[in-house]
């Protein structure tokens, strides 16, 4: 790719495109349209898609409990194992899997993560789910969806839609991790092949097409 | 980490603390519905048996299926080994058929080493026990049901055994497990003590990172876990003690023993456990006793050994995670 060889090097800043106070308004918004869709959220459970969206499933479910009343089940979802890329880099350190104690059997179960791109992450994230239940739906929630899809998958509530060229970088940050809120675009840093260090200094987007 | 998994002396503490922490994620699959994950799928691993075990076998069975690998499973009784055929050609063997890794289990010691640095196969290996030298995934799990029991399973991630004390009783002489434990348990930054009768104490053994005592009852009151090793008759070639009764008496394992060790402290043993010899069926069967438990986390360790060796397409990186949509 000729984005490699020319671009790839340039460390442009990352420019902000979300602050705290936006993430904070789309997840509410994000919440409400929940308690909609699912009539009340009575069976919802929240999965997180290890790092950041366990942060965002966390968050959701205090704004579901203030919108409801009820605790909602918050778990998280490591797909490392289910990857399509597992074997092009090195064996991958886990991520913690946590289920809420009542199960997904028979719950609506929700999605959360960061930044929406190829898909693959939520097709493993779906492999990953069959092997520990029978929800009786899945959904999907996320921040960021910045398209370039290559799997046919959609998500069911988006906090921003952000048009992107694969050239670019998504970066979100959150408070539990980078200690402040922001969604950041720039172009991308040195290109990095999966596992390397580059590519696990944040959750960036930076793996191009070609090399996934 | 290496391409290998021969000796617990080749694990830096991260590599352990890695593996020990991936094995508390793998632990978690054995409570699903479907006790299984695709990490392997599509890879081979024979399991090269030149040495009569069930415990470990059916072990890393259990492990390389709950991976999803291929298991092809060789034990040199009624195989061409019988024949005379050489680990080499067994080698070559293997390695023509495709195999993705091999776990070996051989009464010589050192002979994982020669398969790994040969160039007879390609493969990573791991040694399930070499003769008396080392057994790496057992020092592993031992490591791990410490860390479970002594620091706790949450609580333990990312953390080692440093300022544990831990207590190896008995047969050393002719203990891999020994072996394999003092290296790693001092990496892991545990204190060692080993206790046996001076016959069965290994020349040398001053240079191992490790104190030795020849009396159990001084050192029981400052132990965290106290781990009896089998008495291995079966490599006993002379008059090692004068009789069982009299190595019970000094070096086994009863109820009035185990009331001198700290509340906290825990029993462990690497089975199988030889019954009224090295301890007796009330600790065996006691809640301390972790024999049980250490055979469950078996699986969870070789599971993580052979994920982080195998699952990509080379070892683990011991970095943070990388994250790809």
């Amino acid at each position: 790719m000729d984005a490699r060889s020319s671009d790839s090097r340039t460390q442009a800043p990352a420019r902000p495109v979300l602050e705290g106070p936006d993430i904070a308004r789309m997840l509410t918004r994000i919440a409400h349209e929940i308690v909609e869709r699912a009539k009340g959220a009575d069976d919802v459970v929240l999965l997180g898609i290890p790092t950041r969206g366990v942060f965002l499933a966390r968050r959701l479910a205090a704004k579901l409990e203030e919108i409801t009343g009820r605790a909602i089940p918050v778990g998280s979802l490591d797909i490392t194992m289910y990857r399509d890329d597992l074997r092009l880099g090195p064996a991958r350190t886990l991520a913690r899997t946590e289920i809420p104690t009542d199960g997904i059997e028979g719950r609506l179960v929700l999605l959360v993560d960061d930044v929406l791109f190829s898909g693959r992450t939520i097709r493993a994230a779906l492999d990953a789910l069959g092997d520990i239940g029978r929800p009786r739906a899945v959904q999907l929630a996320v921040l960021v969806d910045r398209g370039h899809r290559e799997l046919p998958i959609r998500a069911d509530y988006v906090g921003k839609n952000l048009p992107t060229s694969l050239r670019e970088a998504v970066k979100v940050q959150l408070t539990e991790e980078d200690g402040r809120d922001a969604v950041l675009l720039g172009l991308r840093s040195a290109p990095s092949r999966p596992g390397s260090d580059a590519a696990s200094s944040a959750a960036e987007q930076t793996v191009p097409a070609d090399e996934r | 980490m290496k391409r290998h998994l021969i000796s617990a002396a080749d694990l830096t503490r991260d590599d352990a603390v890695l593996i020990l922490d991936t094995a508390e994620e793998m632990a978690r699959v054995a409570d699903r519905p479907i006790k299984k994950l695709p990490a392997l799928r599509g890879r081979t691993v024979c399991n090269l048996f030149f040495e009569d075990s069930t415990r470990t076998r059916i072990s890393f069975e259990a492990a390389e299926k709950r991976l999803s690998a291929d298991v092809i499973n060789f034990a040199a009784k009624g195989s061409s080994v019988s024949k005379g055929e050489s680990l080499k050609d067994t080698a070559q063997t293997l390695e023509a058929m495709g195999v993705d890794a091999v776990v070996i289990r051989h009464s010589a010691s050192g002979a994982p080493y020669r398969l790994a640095t040969s160039g007879w196969i390609d493969a990573p290996v791991i040694n399930a026990g070499d003769g008396t030298h080392q057994h790496p995934t057992q020092a592993l799990l031992d490591a791990f049901t410490m860390r479970r029991r002594l620091v706790g399973p949450d609580a333990g991630l990312g953390q080692d055994l440093a300022g544990k004390r831990i207590t190896l009783v008995g047969d050393v002489l002719h203990s891999r497990v020994a072996r394999s434990n003092v290296a790693l348990l001092h990496t892991l930054g545990a204190e060692v003590t080993l206790v046996a009768p001076p016959t069965l104490v290994p020349v040398g053994v001053e240079t191992w990172p490790c104190e030795v005592s020849y009396d159990l009852d001084s050192v029981l009151p400052k132990s965290d876990a106290v781990m009896m090793l089998r008495v291995q008759r079966e490599r006993m070639n002379a008059a090692f003690f004068p009789t069982e009764r009299e190595y019970s008496r000094r070096y086994g394992l009863d109820g009035d023993r185990m009331a001198r060790m700290p509340e906290h402290a825990i029993v462990m043993h690497p089975g199988p456990m030889v019954r009224g010899m090295e301890i007796t069926a009330e600790v065996a069967d006691s809640d301390r006793c972790t024999v049980v438990e250490q055979v469950a986390n078996g699986v969870s360790i070789r599971m993580a050994v052979l994920y982080l060796l195998l699952g990509g397409n080379e070892p683990a990186l011991t970095n943070p995670r990388t994250e790809e949509k």
